[in-house]
């Protein structure tokens, strides 16, 4: 176990924001709180997943909603924290640790922001190593563990506790139901974890790799050398693509933001186009026509000179790009995962196959 | 019909005299810690003196000032402001002017206090709006002495009602209290909105002492025709407006001087060198307008949420000096003073506009007291000048294709003929006043910022855009001219009822 220090909140936030893939909203406001929580002398304290005793108990935590909401009402943490409460209340036994659902976006600094809050560590693992929309998509679910109970909860006096659900995809539209009535943002608690749970079924050590992309992000900027490069330097990542938006496409259905960007080359990739899908996160990229990467592997956008994560939600025309593409975890590329997070899962008509294997 | 154009930065005071696109007069004068008389000094010598043919159809004076963006970088003349934000039970966990430097955050801050109230993205309330507390806050502001307040709302783009009830309280109890709302700012984004709203009214006192300066040198240089300030997005608004809401008037410098370049070259995609006392500006013309920057820009440190032309300075500029001994160049800058430190102004410094004028690249004060200069030296800096400004074009190109660059700015002559990666330099008549010719030229432009429910994409954008077109026209614009500089749409997720955010930005001419 140890103690973050200031500053890689900076690191953890730039990490999250590689790890969104394009979604779960970039961490920009929950740093600022971050950091005013630790200017008030909290800390946030990192436990390995190996350090957690086999029945700890683990609370799974993240805020679910409209990105553009938390732009106006700012991050809640409070809200989780009222749903860990009720957690508690509704299972009769407190908890020993928190982590969250999602590495990749704001989700990251939930956990942190709740952690401190109620003194409890944060584990470092979460469920998806990256952002992904829905709750099924989350490694406990893939590996069958259930999601309910499940407690939401907003800012004022609402709550609603989901005690039974008969699957994760049931969880996520009764809870999307609920939060939609709630302003379209809440916070959330699932199912207690056990510490072997964890260390069996987690997404392990994320954290670390959130903040060990983002210091090398930091480090490349102060010492003037290519931050894009040191993000492909410390992941087994591939860079797929080096240009400008030329176009971006979207259009909702379901609540999902669905829609493709295409890219015009640069540099290397002069005369070349890459076109990208994306449903909320990036799922899918084309170059020149030809597939070269999908999920669960990780496509991020990446501003060609600050290494900065670029959202689908504020991607536009003009912007210079890299676009690179990190490996994901093995609990994602197995049968079970890809069943609910591969190619397929997202409605496309062909299978997983990882960048690493597409021939240059 | 015949404009002039007037920037002032913080060096010099430029004007042009327009006839359609005509240049009849221009002049550069320095500038004079009374803004008056730097503008009148210059207004005299553009209308000859009074010259009632000169002053005769002159129908729009637009100025273009680097003063309010100065005085929040060296935090200076600004008011401390008392900020209310409306949205408990949320908005909460980031307090106001948290991020903000300290320095400027001293300068600034008053009281500041939350309050219940605000709305949901779809107009519900959150809570009801703290009518009672709000009566009680306008009373401690009046009795705090604050002479400025600043009012931002959650969702208060989409519904301004909490905004406009807590300014009438406050107008009621303390009528004497400046306010900006955020709504009258516009843009989702709570942080960056209520930034800018407080930067606003900090600079309520010193943007109507500035305004009402403008039209009294204007005034007394006997022409009658109404005065427009410039815009970040290279338009204007008239001064009444830009005294109510001076934060509009940021970064208009880089964007006049690029308009400008454009007007001058008539070329609309080209990468502009903007060559000063100090710094070269590079920014990139895409479509006639300023390539904006990719990310979000901070003002005085602190973060807006006002897009800026992409540009990027690099030390290098007329007053650049010269080190002559150890051929070591910049960076540091005579400046301004450059006419009084020059050796060719009768000074000591060695100076690039010393090596221009023995090149023979430019005419300035006496060459003799520079044709002693070894030509190795002159040679050594002019290669250090291409290789500087070509590593410039080459970090703002967007394509390896090569690229035409235009050079305005008083050191316009110090960009080589040729450049590497530069398919041709453009040096035009007029370059060192480019920067009043842009806010000559500059149009008028309206924008909104909405969210639509349960319409399609066609019709969200109609809609926008006739609101947008309604902003344009009411800021000045002729609605013949209005054309859509900019649509995006971004669909909501996880929200129901297929919510659409829309941003339309209009812009025309001016109709005058």
């Amino acid at each position: 176990m140890r103690e973050l220090k200031f500053e890689e909140l900076e690191a953890l936030a730039i990490g999250a924001g590689v790890l969104g893939t394009g979604g779960g909203n970039h961490p920009h406001l929950e740093l600022m709180c971050a950091e005013e929580v630790y200017r008030r002398g909290k800390r946030i304290r990192l436990i390995d997943p190996w350090e957690l005793a086999d029945d700890a108990r683990v609370a799974v935590v993240c805020i679910m909603g409209a990105p553009l909401v938390t732009k106006e009402r700012l991050p809640e943490p409070i809200a989780i924290l009222r749903a860990v409460k009720l957690m508690e209340e509704h299972t009769g036994k407190p908890f020993d640790a928190i982590m969250s659902i999602e590495i990749g976006g704001e989700n990251a600094f939930f956990a942190m922001l709740v952690g401190m809050e109620l003194g409890l560590p944060v584990v470092d693992a979460d469920t998806m190593g990256r952002a992904f929309p829905e709750a099924q998509m989350a490694s406990f679910a893939i590996r069958g563990l259930s999601v309910a109970p499940f407690a939401i909860a907003d800012i004022r006096n609402n709550a609603v506790l989901i005690p039974v659900a008969e699957s994760a995809e049931r969880v996520e539209r009764i809870g999307r139901k609920a939060v939609i009535e709630l302003g379209s943002i809440a916070g959330t608690c699932a199912a207690p974890r056990s510490g072997r749970e964890i260390k069996d079924h987690a997404i392990l050590n994320s954290v670390g790799r959130a903040l060990t992309i983002g210091n090398a992000v930091l480090e490349a900027r102060k010492s003037g050398s290519d931050p894009v490069t040191a993000v492909l330097a410390v992941e087994k990542g591939a860079l797929l693509f080096a240009g400008k938006i030329q176009d971006v496409a979207r259009r909702t259905t379901d609540g999902f933001v669905r829609g493709r960007a295409t890219v015009l080359g640069k540099g290397a990739f002069e005369g070349r186009t890459l076109e990208i899908d994306f449903q909320n996160e990036f799922s899918v990229a084309w170059l020149d026509g030809e597939r070269v990467a999908c999920v669960p592997d990780l496509i991020t956008v990446l501003d060609e000179e600050t290494a900065e994560a670029i959202g689908t939600e504020v991607l536009r025309y003009g912007q210079r790009v890299a676009i690179v593409a990190l490996p994901a975890d093995p609990i994602m590329t197995s049968l079970q995962g890809l069943a609910k997070v591969g190619p397929r899962a997202f409605g496309f008509d062909f299978d997983y196959q990882s960048f690493a294997e597409v021939p240059a | 019909m015949k404009r002039i154009g007037i920037d002032v930065g913080g060096t010099n005071t430029d004007a042009v005299l327009l006839s359609g696109s005509e240049i009849l007069r221009s002049v550069k004068t320095a500038t004079t810690t009374d803004v008056t008389t730097g503008i009148q000094n210059a207004m005299a010598h553009i209308l000859d003196g009074g010259n009632p043919a000169y002053a005769e159809g002159v129908r729009a004076i637009m100025i273009g000032t680097t003063h309010f963006t100065n005085a929040v970088v060296e935090r200076r003349g600004l008011s401390k402001v008392a900020v209310i934000r409306i949205g408990l039970p949320a908005a909460h966990s980031i307090m106001p002017m948290q991020a903000w430097p300290a320095d400027l955050r001293a300068c600034v801050e008053g009281p500041v206090f939350l309050i219940e109230g605000g709305n949901e993205f779809d107009g519900r309330p959150i809570v009801p709006f703290g009518r009672a507390r709000m009566v009680e806050i306008a009373k401690e502001i009046r009795d705090a002495g604050v002479t400025a307040a600043a009012i931002t709302g959650v969702f208060s783009p989409l519904t301004s009602e909490c905004e406009d009830e807590a300014a009438s309280i406050l107008a009621e109890v303390a009528p004497d209290v400046s306010v900006t709302l955020s709504s009258q700012l516009g843009r989702i984004g709570l942080i960056e909105r209520e930034n800018a709203t407080i930067l606003n009214s900090a600079l309520h006192d010193i943007a109507r002492y500035t305004v009402n300066a403008f039209e009294t040198a204007i005034v007394e240089s006997g022409v009658d025709a109404p005065l427009y300030l410039t815009q970040n997005d290279g338009t204007v608004m008239q001064a009444a407006h830009a005294a109510q809401f001076p934060v509009l008037c940021f970064a208009s410098g880089p964007t006049n001087s690029m308009r400008g370049a454009r007007m001058l070259s008539g070329l609309d995609e080209a990468i502009v060198l903007d060559v000063g006392g100090t710094t070269t500006d590079a920014g990139c013309l895409v479509g006639g307008f300023p390539r904006e920057a990719n990310s979000k820009v901070d003002v005085g440190g602190v973060s807006t949420f006002f897009r800026m032309p992409d540009v990027v300075a690099i030390a290098l500029g007329g007053g650049t000096i010269v080190d002559e001994a150890r051929k070591a160049i910049g960076p540091a800058s005579v400046g301004y003073r450059i006419s009084q430190m020059a050796r060719v102004a009768g000074g000591e410094t060695l100076t690039l506009t010393d090596i221009a004028v023995h090149r023979g690249l430019m005419e300035f004060g006496d060459p003799d007291r520079v044709a002693g200069l070894a030509p190795s030296l002159s040679q050594h800096v002019e290669g250090w000048i291409e290789t500087q400004l070509a590593d410039l074009v080459d970090r703002m190109k967007t394509s390896a294709a090569d690229i035409p660059v235009v050079a305005v700015g008083g050191g316009a002559a110090l960009v080589p003929n040729h450049l590497p990666g530069v398919s041709r330099v453009i040096k035009v008549q007029n370059a060192g006043v480019a920067n009043a010719i842009g806010a000559a030229m500059a149009q008028v432009s309206g924008e909104i910022d909405r969210v639509f429910h349960d319409v399609d994409r066609a019709q969200a954008i109609s809609s926008a855009s006739e609101l947008a077109r309604h902003r344009a026209v009411s800021a000045g614009a002729d609605e013949a001219s209005l054309e859509t500089l900019d649509v995006e749409d971004t669909p909501l997720s996880y929200i129901p009822g297929n919510p659409l955010r829309v941003r339309v930005r209009m812009i025309g001419d001016l109709k005058i």
